[in-house]
């Protein structure tokens, strides 16, 4: 049996906010593939749990008039990966939460509980990132919106206080539309892996091969999520070139901070960012309709 | 102690039970409810010992609360034979000799169903991907991916059963 003293369900937003304010000690549960692995391996003890479980209005995809796309917290990442939107029109994200754990994991994790836990390799986050997906948070005293780069202050550490639920992500179509995105993730397996580097790059072409916006975003690649800024400016109106593609390496390396941990050394780290960025950039560049 | 009674069908009976709020789904089959074809294996959502199918579709039990289970549809091993048949998915299973000590067996097999209910095609590609929630220490996976293959392969049109010759 799991280490839990109280357990409480909320069947909207609000009930969760009341019961969070009511409860300082208490955790927010949504499908639980994080907080419940820490239960059973003592890491949480004594947990008092608000289940924000089966909130129907926290799952599900949809499209704004404005064609800003709209992701609910608690929404599956199978569900992502399947939702026609999501096809559509960001199928990279699509493709980077179906990379996660296997199927019955991706039947119960939600992207919500993929970036609360401010993970450096959720294979959800640099994609968001790359996207300069907005995030709505609500609190007892009402909604607020942040970016995701400004969500993630360290590693496990959001911008989200005790009583605030993270409810929605944004991603507004002047940040999609247009682009071809390419996500690779390097584990040691190709499923039920936690991911050594995650990388995606986001290309927009202008005529057939000019660069007219580059994104790169990684993970594990430092602490937390992050974009490659600098690279993005140096590439950002050149022509698509072998020499850019090595430019791309190059500068990433001088942008990131990986360490050694059991997974892989820092410089095995260093050696993928290089690599993986390369390649995304190439497939991403394809994925715009760039031609070399 | 906190309980929290909940109904829910297991394998299409409706039952209402009282379940700890501590308790997985896992335990609860187990436990409660005897469906020891339910294994726990890891306890943590990595070998998919432990998957039912959940209104039709395949989680981990072991990473599931018992109370979340409130209304739902629950679908594990011990109902897929029907009045003494093997469904085709335990029959493919058995004809390509996919099981060893039999451990992983029932959660490949709910796996399998779901796919197979879903009427797509599956490339391997595709099976292999769809099963990789799932650990078998003894098979070496060779004979459960000819069994998955065989269970899911298209109906003939002439609407014949596969004899399974075509592996031999
Ligand atoms: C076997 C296994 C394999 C995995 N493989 C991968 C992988 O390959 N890649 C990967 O990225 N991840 C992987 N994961 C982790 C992944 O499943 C989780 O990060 C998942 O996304 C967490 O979502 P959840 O809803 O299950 O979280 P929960 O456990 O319910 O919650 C996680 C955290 O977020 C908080 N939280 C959840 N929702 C909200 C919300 N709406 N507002 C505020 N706080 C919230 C919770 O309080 C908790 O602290 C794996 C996990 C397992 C068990
Ligand atoms: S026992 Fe549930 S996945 Fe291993
Ligand atoms: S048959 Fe023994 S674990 Fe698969």
């Amino acid at each position: 049996m799991y280490d839990i003293i109280a357990y409480e369900e909320a069947s909207c937003i609000e009930e969760a906010i009341k019961l969070l304010v009511a409860n300082p000690n208490a955790t927010l549960i949504s499908g639980g593939s994080d907080v419940l692995i820490k239960l059973h391996e003592g890491r949480m003890q004594d947990a008092h749990l608000i289940s924000i479980h089966g909130i129907k209005e926290l799952s599900g995809v949809s499209m704004l008039e404005d064609e800003t796309i709209v992701i609910g917290s608690g929404t599956s990442f199978s569900k992502i990966s399947k939702h026609p939107i999501v096809q559509q029109f960001i199928p990279v994200l699509g493709e980077a939460v179906d990379m996660i754990g296997g199927p019955q994991i991706r039947n119960i994790g939600t992207i919500g509980g993929n970036i609360c836990n401010g993970v450096t390799s959720a294979d959800s986050a640099s994609t968001l990132f790359a996207f300069n997906a907005r995030l709505e948070i609500q609190g007892p005293d009402g909604v607020r919106t942040v970016l995701i780069k400004e969500f993630y202050k360290g590693p496990g550490k959001v911008d989200l206080q005790h009583e605030e639920i993270l409810t929605t992500i944004f991603i507004t179509p002047d940040n999609y539309r247009g682009y071809g995105g390419h996500y690779i993730k390097y584990a040691m397996r190709n499923a039920m892996d936690i991911a050594t580097l995650g990388c995606v790059a986001l290309c927009k072409v202008k005529g057939i091969n000019q660069i007219e916006d580059f994104r790169l975003a990684l993970g594990v690649a430092a602490p937390i999520p992050m974009r490659c800024t600098e690279t993005e400016q140096l590439i950002k109106g050149e022509n698509f070139t072998e020499e850019l593609i090595e430019k791309v390496g190059k500068t990433a390396l001088k942008e990131v901070n990986p360490r050694t941990s059991w997974r892989a050394s820092k410089d095995f780290r260093l050696q993928l960012v290089e690599e993986l960025s390369k390649r995304a950039f190439r497939q991403a560049f394809k994925n715009a309709g760039g031609e070399q | 102690m906190q309980l929290k009674k909940i109904t829910f069908k297991i394998n299409s009976k409706e039952i209402t039970i009282e379940v700890d709020v501590r308790e997985s789904l896992l335990d609860v089959l187990r436990n409660k409810l005897h469906m020891t074809g339910v294994k726990k294996g890891c306890s943590v959502g990595e070998c998919g010992a432990c998957t039912v199918l959940i209104d039709n579709v395949a989680f981990d039990t072991c990473i599931y609360l018992a109370v979340w289970a409130d209304g739902k549809e629950i679908r594990t091993i011990e109902g897929e034979a029907k009045e003494g048949k093997l469904s085709k998915v335990q029959q493919s299973f058995l004809d390509e000799a996919a099981v060893q000590c039999g451990f992983c067996t029932p959660g490949f097999v709910m796996s399998t169903t779901e796919m197979l209910e879903s009427g797509k095609v599956f490339s391997k590609e595709q099976i292999k991907k769809e099963l990789s929630g799932h650990m078998c220490r003894c098979t070496g996976y060779h004979n459960i991916m000819l069994a998955a293959e065989k269970a899911l392969q298209p109906a003939k049109e002439h609407g014949s059963e596969c004899t399974g010759k075509c592996h031999k």
